[in-house]
């Protein structure tokens, strides 16, 4: 494998005849491709459109038929009741959020550490039987979380943790090792086996190895592995709502917005978009900064990254 | 002295890896599959309320009772509905973006960065949105998709979407083929990058037209990235649920296995109809996931 998936999608491929004119044909599927193209664009980005120009016409004045027309004039006012709530819109997501950053990049951050080190003896510390216990680990990846649920929910109601928001930090820190392993593992394996010889030559344990070759070079699989937690666990609704049961006071950024855009608040169109959006902000912020490594983790899910 | 060492090192080397996978190890076989063994138990008791009661097995009923539970097969056949609609429009759609962009053109990593935006949104949140995009309201009320295809008069084509009748669970798809489109593009976009040119020049020296080229070089090289994207694309439809939850809650017409089981879980605290639920969708996942896997694990041993 000389080349990972990402490099494949953002490759340039070489160019061919530049300096030639272009044909007539040429010309007509050059203009083809780029009208589909452009046609294809409006479709994807007309959800997040509709979300953002009726986010900003204000609490009252948004309706359905409205839906494609801009704002007549700009107000803001959708986003602090949004935000903050007030007496007829009490269901705020500000807490919700902070509660669902917090355990999100805790989660996140030790879920890395554990891939890492798993990810480095699967690729470079094999064991016998390594490979059949990783094809063991990936399969946990691909479950339906519901065939797992009811005993976690009754493990965590026994275990009174069920009360806090760090039964959400461990669900995804447990269900998250397979993933974190792979990224890791198949970045690893990309490192060429005789760095690990001529350390094991000018003999340093694999540890030692681990530490002072393996981990300075191993930054960009742990951007990968971070943003891949923290989107994942960010956007989870199915923990979420069996571990915490719904309860507000462990409502995170989804469960609370499910609940605000389920309840009785459909009046509140303005307000259910603009939470909806502040929802999504984070997510996408880092999808829009980050986004090669975003797709590096995608692509891990096809066991290939 | 030396050949000792080397013996010593080779120990630590054959095994001192797994002790540092040990807990990992451990983790994953009682909360996967332990807790999977859990599930099967709880699905053969009778703990069919949350009152508490002896507990008795009752061997296959609850799994028999799913076979005559009309909401059952309901949201079995609506899985069904949505998984063919959606697998194939992902495909296609991703397919012709990748067709579109393999060449390279100006502006790709424009466009590719917008077609990928929706893998990182919350279903629940776009749920808001799809759920006006989607709006049955017609003609003058009409918002959303209905409102558009007036404007562009294909207003015969206005439907009720995801909460008409027969429809819904297609309706249901577009917003799943939305989402997954950019990452079938990327898959075969990187399967496309991943042909040789020379098998191109080849080809063109040899005389074959364009069109040739695509259909008995470059198509055939795509298999293996096909097999990848329906499983992906197949073990991400099966397990639909915030997307549905999203849109439409829990609402009769489109709900499927996924969302039956919360039902049954929450709010008739039916554990053991709960898990027999559970265990089918793992059943049907791990019937798709498992040659995948071992395919996977053989591919691997040849690297």
């Amino acid at each position: 494998m000389a080349k990972d998936l990402v490099d494949l999608v953002v490759a340039k491929p070489a160019k061919r005849n530049a300096k030639r004119r272009r044909t007539g044909k040429e010309k007509f599927w050059l203009i083809f491709r780029y009208v589909s193209l452009i046609f294809i664009w409006f479709l994807v980005v007309m959800p997040i459109y509709v979300m953002v120009i009726n986010s900003l016409k204000g609490v009252k004045n948004v309706y359905l038929t409205n839906a494609f027309k801009l704002p007549e004039k700009l107000d803001f006012s959708a986003w602090s009741v949004a935000w903050s709530g007030t007496d007829y819109f009490p269901q705020s997501i500000s807490e919700s959020m902070s509660r669902t950053l917090f355990f999100v990049i805790q989660s996140s951050i030790i879920s890395a550490i554990i891939g890492s080190i798993n990810g480095y003896v699967f690729a470079k510390w094999k064991f016998k039987g390594s490979n059949l216990i990783f094809t063991l680990f990936l399969f946990g990846m691909f479950i339906p979380y519901q065939a797992i649920m009811i005993p976690l929910v009754r493990i965590a109601t026994t275990l009174d943790i069920n009360r806090s928001i760090y039964v959400l930090v461990l669900a995804h820190i447990i269900y998250g090792i397979p993933i974190c392993t792979l990224i890791f593992r198949n970045y690893y394996e990309a490192i060429p086996n005789e760095l690990i010889e001529a350390a094991r030559v000018d003999k340093a344990s694999m540890v030692r190895t681990y530490r002072s070759i393996i981990l300075p070079l191993s930054i960009p699989a742990f951007v990968v592995v971070l943003i891949w937690q923290f989107t994942s666990a960010w956007n989870d609704f199915l923990f979420a709502i069996f571990l915490t049961g719904g309860s507000p006071k462990l409502s995170v950024a989804t469960t609370a917005l499910n609940f605000i855009t389920g309840s009785s608040n459909q009046v509140y169109y303005g307000v259910n978009m603009t939470a909806s959006l502040i929802v999504s902000l984070p997510t996408l912020i880092v999808y829009i900064f980050l986004g090669r490594y975003f797709l590096r983790g995608l692509l891990s899910g096809s066991l290939k990254g | 002295m030396s050949k000792a060492v080397r013996n010593k090192r080779s120990l630590s080397a054959r095994v001192g890896g797994l002790f540092f996978v040990l807990p990992s190890i451990i983790t994953v076989i009682i909360f996967v599959y332990g807790l999977i063994v859990w599930s099967i138990n709880v699905s053969l008791t009778n703990q069919n309320s949350g009152a508490k009661k002896e507990i008795e097995y009752v061997g296959l009923k609850n799994y028999t009772d799913l076979l005559v539970d009309e909401r059952f097969t309901h949201s079995l056949l609506n899985l069904v509905k949505f998984t063919v609609v959606f697998i194939l429009g992902a495909l296609i759609t991703g397919f012709i973006m990748a067709l579109l962009l393999e060449k390279g053109i100006k502006g790709e990593g424009f466009f590719r960065s917008f077609y990928l935006y929706p893998m990182a949104i919350s279903f629940i949140a776009m749920g808001t949105v799809f759920n006006w995009l989607l709006n049955s309201a017609r003609d003058e009320e009409a918002g959303g998709l209905n409102l558009a295809l007036q404007k562009i008069g294909l207003g015969f084509l206005q439907n009720d979407w995801y909460v008409s009748e027969k429809g819904a669970m297609y309706a249901m798809a577009l917003p799943a083929i939305w989402q997954m489109s950019g990452y079938v593009l990327a898959l075969f976009l990187a399967g496309f990058r991943g042909i040789p040119d020379d098998l191109r020049e080849a080809a063109r020296v040899d005389g074959a037209s364009e069109s040739q080229i695509y259909r008995h070089v470059l198509f055939p090289q795509l298999t293996p990235t096909l097999l990848t994207v329906l499983i992906i694309l197949g073990h991400i439809s099966m397990k639909a649920f915030d997307l549905i939850i999203g849109i439409n809650g829990k609402s009769y017409v489109t709900q499927v296995v996924a969302v039956y089981m919360w039902e049954a879980t929450f709010d008739k605290r039916d554990y053991a109809k709960g898990t027999a639920i559970a265990i089918v969708l793992l059943i049907m996942i791990a019937i798709v996931v498992v040659p995948y896997l071992r395919y996977n694990n053989k591919q691997q041993a040849y690297r």
